[in-house]
C-alpha cells in the first residue's frame, strides 16, 4: 500500500480569488495539499490565478502559474507540464468543477494525467441534484421533498404541490449563488428567474422548506480501503433557512444525545461509503427539533470552509490527511501528527467547544440587505475555543472586531423592546444574536425568542446564563468569587468594571490548554493552545520542557477576513514565522482566523488561538515572555495593538508604536509632511455645514470628505458640488455632532502606490505601481500595474526621493506603503502606512523579492546591504504584472457597484505578461471578465466625464459594438459624430434602460453617474441589474478605457504566453 | 449561570494527595471509587447506566454535560453503578425533545454524588500519567489526612455480584428466530436489544449459571455479557465457562465476557495503566485489514501473546495501542471483542458482529438438524 507507484508529478488546481463562498480556507487546504505532496517527493504543478496567497509561494511547488482558472489555460498547463496526475480535490468548487469538465471532455484520458482525489461519478452523485437524490433514496437516507426544474413554470408547478415556502437552490453555483427562499409565487418566479441563469447548467432545486429545523454538519473521511470515520460534528447555531456559511457554529454538536448523534454520524458514513469518496467530505443534515426525523440537505465530496473549521477546532489536518489519501495511502498508514505515535483512523474527542462567529462587511456596505437566508453573505469568520459555550461566545464576539466587547450591542441596548421582536419576527439579520440578547436583557423570555426565531432553547439558556452574571455583577460590591466566575465566563476586566461600574479586585491571567485531538487521552506535543481560566497552565510547562533557549517572539495575525483586511496579511504572517525560525527564534503565532494557513498549528513554533484584544494578548505575553513582538503584518488588527503594547513595555520589534502613530495622526502626519518637504493635497478640518461649503469652495471642488474618526475609507466620499457637501454634512452630523470632518482638495490623478523596505538607513522599492483608476477610487478597488507605464522619469525619482525621506523620517525598520497621487506633474503624497499591504504578496511574486522575509531580517538587524540590496529603486523586470479586483457584487443585492473612496473588493487576480495589453487580458479574464468582441454597450456617465467618454465610446464603436446611452449622453456622443442609441431612463416608462440590460443585446455597461449609494436611483438600479444579468458592468472611465484598448489589441489567451513565475 | 452562583463546595481527594475543589451538584456525602475518565462527548447517561462502571467515579473529559438531560428510553440499566461522577459543567437548562429531568435531579435520586467546576483536563492528564488513582469525592471540607488512607486502602472487589441478577428473566421478540442465553455480568441494555431486534428470544441468567443450568435451556447460542471489576477474580464463573465452551454452543462475548473467555481457555488478562475509556477507540479487524471506531469502557484486556495459539488468535486490535481487542477461538465455537458493539453511547459501525453471531447459530442450527 502506501503511495501509489504510477504518480510522480501533480498538478494542483486552486480556487482562484477571494469572492464571498470560497475564501481563505482554500489556501490553508491548497497549502497543507503542497506540503503532503511535496513532503512525498512529488513534483508539484500548481495553478491559482490569486496572488495573494501562501500556496502560490515558491516554497509551495516546484512549478507556479498566476494563470487565469479557464478550462483553456488549465489545458494549456497540462499540455507545457505535462504532470501524471491532477488533484482535483483541494481547490473548492472552482478547481472541482474545472477538474470535472477536463475529465468529461476526455481530455485528462488523452493525456494520460489521472484525476486524483474524486472519481467523475462520486462528483456526480454528490452534485446533480437528481443523481443525488436517487443515490440517497437507494441507500434509504431521507432527503427533503424536492424537484429539479429547467424552467420558471416547472419551479411553480412543483411549489403548488408540495406547498409555499420553497427554497430554490441553483445548481453548481458557489455559496448557494442565486438562491434564495420564495413565500409566494412572485417570489419564487423572481428568484428562480435568477438562480437558472447562475446555474451553469440552467437547473435549480424546487425543495420543500424546513426553516427551523437544527442544521447539523459531519466532517467525514473515507480511504480507498473503505475505513471510515468522522472528524467533528457541528451544530448550527442558527437553524436552517440561514446558509451554514452565515450561521454561528458550535463544534461538537451539543443539543443532539447520543442516540440523534449516532443517527445521523452512521447516515455520515452510509452517504459517504455510498459516493465511494476517497478523502474529505461533508454532510450536512436538517434534524427535526421535535422527533427523529431528519433530512440530508447537501453532500460536499471535497475540502470546504467547514473542513477548514473542523481542522482548527479538532488539530486533525483534514487537507492533508485528504491529500495522503488521494495519492494512495489509507487511513491507518497515515501518523496522527498531534500525538505522533496513533494514527489518522480514529476520531477526535474535544474537551471544549469551539465557536465559528462569520464576519460581515454591512460595515461597508450600509445599503445591504442585511436579512441572511440561503445565500451566504459573510467574508470571513472568526473561531474561539472554550472550555463552555459562554466563554468562547465571548472570545468569538471580540474576534469580530465589531466594536463590542460582550453581546451588549448599544444600537439594540437602547431599542424598545417592540421593536426588537419586530426586528427578530422580520427575518435574520447578521446581528441577530445580539438582538436576541438584548431581548433577554430586557426580560424578553427564552421561550418566546425560541418561538420567534427557532434557536436552539438551549443555545438561548447559555446567553441568558451571560444576562444573569452581567445582573449579578451589576448588584452590590465586585466581590473576588464574582471577578473570577466573570472570568471563567469570558470576561476581560475592563468588561467586567463597565458592567459592575467598579474596579476588579484582583487580576486574573489566563491559562493556556492544548488542543491535542484526544481529550487528552494520549500525551500530545501539538504545539496548539487557547485561554481559558483554569488551574493548570499546559503552555507554560510546553514552554518549560521545550526549553530551546532560543529567544521568542510574537507575530500577531489579521483575524477574520474582511473587505480591505484580507489574506495577503496572513501570507505576511506566515512569510514572517519562517523567517523567523530560520533566523533561530521560536516564532509565536497569535491569531483567530480559522480558514488561514498561520493557524496552521505547523506553521509556528507555537499556536494561540485566541483573540487579538489588549487583554488577550497580555495574557499571552504573561506566559510566554517574548523577546519581543511583531505587529507589521497583521493589518489594522495588529496595528491596532502597538500603542498597547509600547505602553505595557513591549518590544515592538520594527518601525516603533511612535512612529506608527504619527503616521496615522493627521497632526503629527502634516508636521512631518512640513519637515520632510513633500506636498499634500491641501485639506481642512471643519465642524459644521456652513464652514463645509466655505472651504470646499476654497479648494474648488471636486473635494474628499470623511469623518476625523474612520480608517479605510468608511464613510468617505467625493463632493462634486456644493450640494453634495451638504447632503453629506447632514448625515454626518446628524449621527455624530462631536466628530469633526476632513475636507481635503480632490486631486483627479494618477494613483501611485509604493511598498519599500528600510532598514533605518538604507531603502529598498522592489516596484512601483501605477493604478488604472484615477485617484478616488479607492486603492484596493483599482487595477494596478507593476511597473508603472506613464510616468516620467522626474516623477519616478521624485516618488523614491519622497519615499526615502518618508521612511528615514518614520525610522522605518521593515514594511511601509506609501501611496501618491500625480497631479499635473506633481507628487503628492496621500497616505503611509507602516506596515504591510495589500500589495506585499503579489510585489514580491512577481519581482522575485521576497519582501517580509527582507523585512523580517531587517527588524532583527540586518542591514539592506549585508542582504545584498542597493538603496533605492529595484530594476525592472520583463514582464508586466497586473492585479485586477474581484468583487463579489452578485452576492450582496442592493449594494452598489459604483467604485469609490471606499473599497468593495473581496480579492484580486493576477495578470502577468510581456505587455501591459497581455497582462490585463489575463487579469481580467482571471477576474471573471467575459471578453466578448460584439454586441450592445450601455453608456450613461455623470456630466463631467461626458467629454472623456467621447475617446472611449468612438474605440467601442470602431469595434463594432452597438452603442446605447440616456438622452443626455446619447445626444452629446451623437453631436461629437458617434452614432449612439437613445434609451429611456427607468423613470420615463418601459422600454427602458432596465429593460434593455434584461434583454441580452448589452455585453458592457459603463456607468459613472455616482450620486449617493440609495439602492432607490436610477444608476444603481442599472449597476444591481447588470449584476443579476451578469453584464459586465465599468464604473470609472479609466477601466472602461482600458478595456476598449484590451479589446483593441486584438489578443485573446490563446495569443499569451503562460509564465511559470519560479523563472521570474 | 446559576450553577456557579449557588453550588456549593465539594472536592475531590486523589490518592496522591492532590486535592480538587468544585462544586456539588447530585447527591451530598463521601464516596471513595477509582477514579477514571471517559473522552466520549455524547452518551452521558448510557454512562452513567453501564454496569461495567461499578466502584468507579467516573470523570467526563467534555466539559459540557447534560446539554439534552435525562429520559427514560437511554438507560443501560435500571440503576446507576458509579460511584460518583465528575464534570466541568453541567447543563440546568437541558434542551432535547425527549429531555425528562436534569442530569443533577438524576444523580440525586439515584444517590450519586456529583462534583463540577474542576479543571477536568489538568485531572485527565493526571490520571494519563500516573494511571488510574483511588479517589474520594466528598461535600464535607475534607480531612485530608483521615481520608488518604482509606482511599488507598479501597479496591473494586466482587464486583459481578452486585450487578448481576439473581432470576432468569426472558425477553421475546416479535418473531423468534434463536434462543439465546445471555450471561449477566452487568450487561447493557443494548446488548440484549441488539439480539431481540435480530429475533434472538433473550434469556438472561446469572453470572455463576453453570454448564449444565444452560444445556437445559437449549439455547443456540451464549452471550457473554461486559460488566465491571478485575476478571481474574471470578474464578467460579471461569471455571464455568470452561464447561461451557464445551458445549459446541456458539458464544460470542463482549467486554469481561470476552476477558472471561479467554481466562477460561489459558490467556492471562491485564490491568491496564488508564484504560480505554469513550466513543472513539479504533480497533483493526485483522481478517480484513479494515479499521473501525469503537465504544469502549475497560481498564483490563487480556494479553495477546498469553493464548496459546491452538486455542485461539487475536482477531482485533487496538490501533493505537496494540492492545487485544478480539479473540477468535479455535478449541471451541467463540469469538468475543473487548469493545461494545452494541454502542449506547457510541459508533453503530460494529454492529455486524451481532449478524456474524446470528451466522453462526445459523450454522449451529443447521448442524444439529
Amino acid at each position: 500500500m502506501g503511495l501509489r507507484s504510477d504518480i510522480r508529478k501533480v498538478l494542483v488546481i486552486g480556487s482562484g480569488p477571494i469572492i464571498i463562498g470560497q475564501a481563505a480556507e482554500f489556501d490553508y487546504a491548497g497549502a497543507q495539499a503542497c506540503r503532503a505532496l511535496k513532503q512525498e517527493g512529488l513534483d508539484v504543478v500548481l495553478i491559482n490565478s490569486n496572488p495573494a496567497t501562501i500556496m502560490t509561494d515558491k516554497a509551495m511547488a516546484d512549478k507556479i502559474y498566476i494563470e487565469p482558472l479557464t478550462l483553456d489555460v488549465v489545458k494549456r498547463v497540462i499540455e507545457i507540464e505535462k504532470p501524471d496526475s491532477v488533484l482535483s480535490t483541494l481547490g473548492g468548487q472552482t478547481g472541482l468543477t474545472l477538474s470535472m469538465q477536463l475529465a468529461a471532455e476526455g481530455f485528462l484520458e488523452s493525456h494520460n494525467v489521472k484525476l486524483l482525489g474524486a472519481d467523475p461519478e462520486t462528483i456526480h452523485k454528490a452534485e446533480d441534484r437528481q443523481a443525488f437524490k436517487d443515490t440517497m433514496e437507494k441507500i434509504g437516507e431521507p432527503c427533503i421533498p424536492s424537484k429539479v426544474v429547467e424552467t420558471v413554470e416547472g419551479a411553480v408547478d412543483f411549489a403548488g404541490e408540495i406547498g409555499y415556502p420553497v427554497i430554490v437552490r441553483p445548481a453548481f453555483t458557489l455559496g448557494g449563488t442565486g438562491g434564495g427562499i420564495a413565500n409566494n409565487e412572485e417570489e419564487l418566479r423572481d428568484i428562480s428567474t435568477n438562480g437558472l441563469r447562475l446555474s451553469p447548467i440552467t437547473q435549480v432545486l424546487i425543495e420543500k422548506c424546513i426553516s427551523g429545523w437544527k442544521e447539523i454538519e459531519f466532517e467525514v473521511i473515507r480511504d480507498r480501503k473503505g475505513n471510515v470515520i468522522t472528524v467533528c460534528s457541528m451544530e448550527n447555531f442558527d437553524p436552517v433557512g440561514v446558509h451554514t456559511g452565515d450561521s454561528i457554529v458550535i463544534a461538537p454538536a451539543v443539543t443532539l444525545s447520543d442516540r440523534e448523534y449516532q443517527m445521523l454520524r452512521t447516515a455520515s458514513l452510509n452517504i459517504i461509503s455510498e459516493l465511494k469518496v476517497e478523502g474529505g467530505c461533508n454532510c450536512q443534515f436538517a434534524l427535526h427539533p421535535e422527533s427523529m426525523e431528519y433530512a440530508v440537505i447537501e453532500v460536499n465530496p471535497r475540502v470546504s470552509r467547514s473542513s477548514a473549521l473542523a481542522s482548527k477546532a479538532t488539530g486533525y489536518p483534514i487537507a492533508k490527511v485528504a491529500t495522503k489519501i488521494a495519492i494512495g495511502y489509507t487511513l491507518d498508514e497515515i501518523i496522527n501528527q498531534v500525538t505522533g505515535k496513533t494514527y489518522a483512523c480514529f476520531e477526535p474527542a474535544l474537551d471544549y467547544v469551539v465557536i465559528k462567529f462569520p464576519k460581515w462587511a454591512f460595515d461597508k456596505f450600509v445599503y445591504a440587505k442585511r436579512t441572511l437566508g440561503t445565500q451566504m453573505k459573510a467574508t470571513g469568520e472568526v473561531m474561539a475555543i472554550g472550555t463552555s459555550f459562554e466563554q468562547a461566545m465571548m472570545k468569538a464576539v471580540r474576534s469580530t472586531e465589531l466594536g463590542v466587547d460582550s453581546m451588549n450591542m448599544p444600537k439594540y441596548e437602547k431599542m424598545p423592546v417592540d421593536e426588537l421582536l419586530t426586528r427578530l419576527k422580520n427575518g435574520v439579520e447578521d446581528e441577530r444574536s445580539f438582538q436576541v440578547y438584548a431581548a433577554l436583557k430586557k426580560g424578553v423570555s427564552v421561550a418566546e425568542l425560541h418561538e420567534i426565531t427557532m434557536i436552539d432553547e438551549w443555545f438561548l439558556e447559555k446567553l441568558r446564563n451571560l444576562v444573569e452574571l452581567e445582573e449579578w455583577l451589576a448588584e452590590g460590591d465586585l466581590t473576588e468569587e464574582k471577578y473570577r466566575t466573570a472570568k471563567q465566563y469570558g470576561y476581560p476586566d475592563k468588561t467586567i468594571e463597565r458592567i459592575s461600574g467598579k474596579k476588579c479586585p484582583l487580576h486574573q491571567n489566563a491559562v493556556y490548554k492544548m488542543v491535542d485531538t484526544c481529550a487528552g487521552e494520549f500525551k500530545a506535543e501539538t504545539p496548539y493552545f487557547y485561554s481559558t481560566y483554569d488551574e493548570e497552565n499546559e503552555a507554560e510547562q510546553f514552554i518549560a520542557r521545550r526549553n530551546s533557549g532560543k529567544k521568542k517572539v510574537i507575530v500577531f495575525g489579521s483575524g477574520p477576513i474582511r473587505i480591505g483586511q484580507g489574506i495577503e496579511f496572513d501570507y505576511c504572517s506566515v512569510h514572517c514565522v519562517w523567517t523567523l525560525k530560520e533566523l533561530g527564534y521560536e516564532a509565536v503565532i497569535c491569531n483567530n482566523n480559522p480558514e488561514t494557513v498561520s493557524t496552521d498549528f505547523d506553521t509556528g513554533d507555537r499556536l494561540y488561538f485566541d483573540p487579538l484584544t489588549p487583554e488577550d494578548v497580555d495574557n499571552i505575553i504573561a506566559t510566554e515572555q517574548p523577546y519581543g513582538v511583531v505587529v507589521q503584518f497583521g493589518g489594522q488588527t495588529a496595528i491596532k495593538l502597538t500603542r498597547h503594547l509600547a505602553d505595557s513595555g513591549v518590544r515592538i520589534l520594527g518601525t516603533s508604536a511612535d512612529n506608527i502613530d504619527a503616521a496615522e495622526d493627521r497632526e503629527r502626519f502634516d508636521e512631518l509632511l512640513e519637515q520632510c518637504g513633500i506636498p499634500r493635497p491641501e485639506g481642512f478640518t471643519v465642524m459644521t455645514t456652513a464652514e463645509a461649503v466655505k472651504v470646499a469652495d476654497q479648494l474648488g471642488y471636486p473635494v474628499l470628505l470623511r469623518p476625523s474618526y474612520v480608517l479605510g475609507g468608511q464613510n468617505m466620499i467625493i463632493a462634486h458640488s456644493e450640494q453634495d457637501v451638504v447632503e453629506y454634512m447632514d448625515i454626518i452630523t446628524s449621527h455624530m455632532i462631536e466628530n469633526p470632518v476632513l475636507i481635503d482638495k480632490y486631486m483627479m490623478g494618477t494613483e501611485v502606490e509604493v511598498d519599500a523596505i528600510c532598514d533605518g538607513k538604507d531603502f529598498l522599492i522592489p516596484g512601483i505601481m501605477e493604478h488604472i483608476e484615477r485617484a478616488g477610487v479607492h486603492s484596493g478597488d483599482s487595477i494596478s500595474i507593476y511597473p508603472a507605464q506613464n510616468l516620467s522619469q522626474k516623477v519616478r525619482d521624485t516618488i523614491v526621493e519622497y519615499t526615502r525621506r518618508l521612511s528615514l523620517a518614520l525610522d522605518v525598520v521593515g514594511l511601509v506603503n506609501i501611496q501618491y497621487v500625480v497631479y499635473r506633474g506633481e507628487v503628492y503624497v496621500i497616505e503611509v502606512n507602516p506596515r504591510s499591504s495589500r500589495t506585499v504578496p503579489y510585489i514580491s511574486k512577481v519581482t522575485g523579492i521576497p519582501m517580509v522575509d527582507i523585512a523580517t531580517k531587517v527588524m532583527f538587524g540586518a542591514t539592506l546591504k549585508e542582504l545584498g540590496y542597493e538603496s533605492g529603486l529595484y530594476p525592472e523586470g520583463n514582464y508586466v504584472a497586473v492585479k485586477v479586483p474581484v468583487f463579489s457584487f452578485e452576492k450582496l443585492q442592493d449594494v452598489d457597484t459604483m467604485l469609490g473612496p471606499e473599497m468593495k473588493s473581496t480579492g484580486e487576480c493576477l495578470g502577468i505578461g510581456r505587455t501591459f495589453e497581455d497582462a490585463l487580458l489575463k487579469g481580467l479574464v482571471a477576474a471573471g471578465y467575459d471578453l466578448k468582441r460584439e454586441g450592445g454597450v450601455l453608456i450613461s456617465v455623470r456630466d463631467s466625464e461626458k467629454r472623456e467618454m467621447i475617446r472611449i465610446a468612438d474605440k467601442f464603436s470602431r469595434m463594432g459594438f452597438e452603442l446605447y446611452a440616456t438622452s443626455g449622453t446619447a445626444s452629446y456622443l451623437n453631436k461629437n459624430m458617434i452614432a449612439t442609441n437613445t434609451v429611456r431612463k427607468i423613470s420615463e416608462g418601459s422600454p427602458n434602460t432596465l429593460d434593455l440590460l434584461e434583454s441580452g443585446k448589452i455585453h458592457y455597461m459603463i456607468s459613472t453617474s455616482a450620486k449617493g449609494r440609495m439602492p432607490a436611483r436610477d444608476s444603481v438600479r442599472m449597476r444591481r441589474k447588470s449584476v443579476e444579468r451578469s453584464i459586465c458592468s465599468l464604473t470609472a472611465v479609466d477601466t472602461a478605457n482600458a478595456l476598449a484598448n484590451v479589446l483593441r489589441s486584438g489578443r485573446s489567451m490563446d495569443d499569451v504566453e503562460l509564465v511559470d513565475i519560479t523563472k521570474i | 449561570m446559576a450553577l456557579i452562583k449557588d453550588g456549593r463546595p465539594a472536592y475531590l481527594v486523589l490518592a496522591d494527595g492532590q486535592v480538587f475543589t468544585g462544586r456539588s451538584f447530585g447527591a451530598v456525602g463521601t464516596v471513595i471509587g477509582e477514579v477514571v475518565f471517559t473522552t466520549g462527548m455524547t452518551g452521558y447517561q448510557e454512562t452513567l447506566t453501564d454496569p461495567s462502571y461499578y466502584g468507579q467515579i467516573v470523570t467526563q473529559t467534555f466539559p459540557l454535560i447534560g446539554n439534552y438531560g435525562v429520559n427514560s428510553e437511554d438507560f443501560e440499566s435500571a440503576q446507576s453503578y458509579v460511584s460518583g461522577y465528575i464534570v466541568r459543567e453541567w447543563c440546568n437548562a437541558p434542551s432535547n425533545f425527549r429531555c425528562e429531568d436534569t442530569i443533577d435531579s438524576f444523580l440525586k435520586a439515584h444517590h450519586i454524588i456529583g462534583l463540577y467546576n474542576i479543571d477536568t483536563r489538568r485531572l485527565t492528564r493526571t490520571l494519563r500519567e500516573a494511571g488510574v488513582m483511588n479517589g474520594a469525592i466528598t461535600t464535607e471540607k475534607p480531612d485530608v489526612e483521615t481520608l488518604l488512607p482509606q482511599i488507598r486502602a479501597y479496591a473494586i472487589r466482587d464486583a459481578v455480584a452486585h450487578v448481576t441478577g439473581t432470576e432468569l428473566r426472558t425477553y421475546a421478540p416479535a418473531e423468534t428466530k434463536y434462543r439465546v442465553v445471555l450471561f449477566d455480568f452487568g450487561y447493557k441494555r443494548y446488548i440484549r436489544q441488539s439480539l431481540v431486534d435480530r429475533g434472538c428470544e433473550v434469556l438472561v441468567v446469572p453470572a455463576n449459571t453453570t454448564a449444565d443450568e444452560v444445556k437445559a435451556l437449549h439455547p443456540d447460542g451464549i452471550m457473554l455479557s461486559n460488566g465491571p471489576g478485575d476478571p481474574s477474580e471470578n474464578t467460579e464463573i471461569i471455571s464455568n465457562l470452561q464447561e461451557i465452551a464445551k458445549l459446541g454452543i456458539p458464544i460470542f462475548g463482549i467486554c469481561l465476557g470476552h476477558q472471561l473467555m479467554a481466562l477460561s481457555q489459558g490467556a492471562r488478562t491485564e490491568k491496564l495503566k488508564y484504560g480505554h475509556r469513550g466513543a472513539n477507540q479504533p480497533v483493526i479487524d485483522l481478517a480484513s485489514g479494515k479499521t473501525y471506531v469503537t465504544s469502549q469502557n475497560h481498564g483490563y484486556a487480556v494479553v495477546g501473546d498469553s493464548l496459546p495459539p491452538e486455542i485461539g488468535e487475536v482477531s482485533h486490535s487496538n490501533a493505537n495501542d496494540r492492545t487485544c481487542e478480539g479473540v477468535r477461538y479455535k478449541s471451541c465455537n467463540a469469538f468475543t471483542v473487548q469493545f461494545h458493539p452494541e454502542a449506547h453511547g457510541g459508533p453503530l459501525d460494529t454492529a455486524y458482529l451481532f449478524d456474524a453471531f446470528t451466522a453462526r447459530m445459523d450454522e449451529f442450527k443447521k448442524e444439529a438438524e
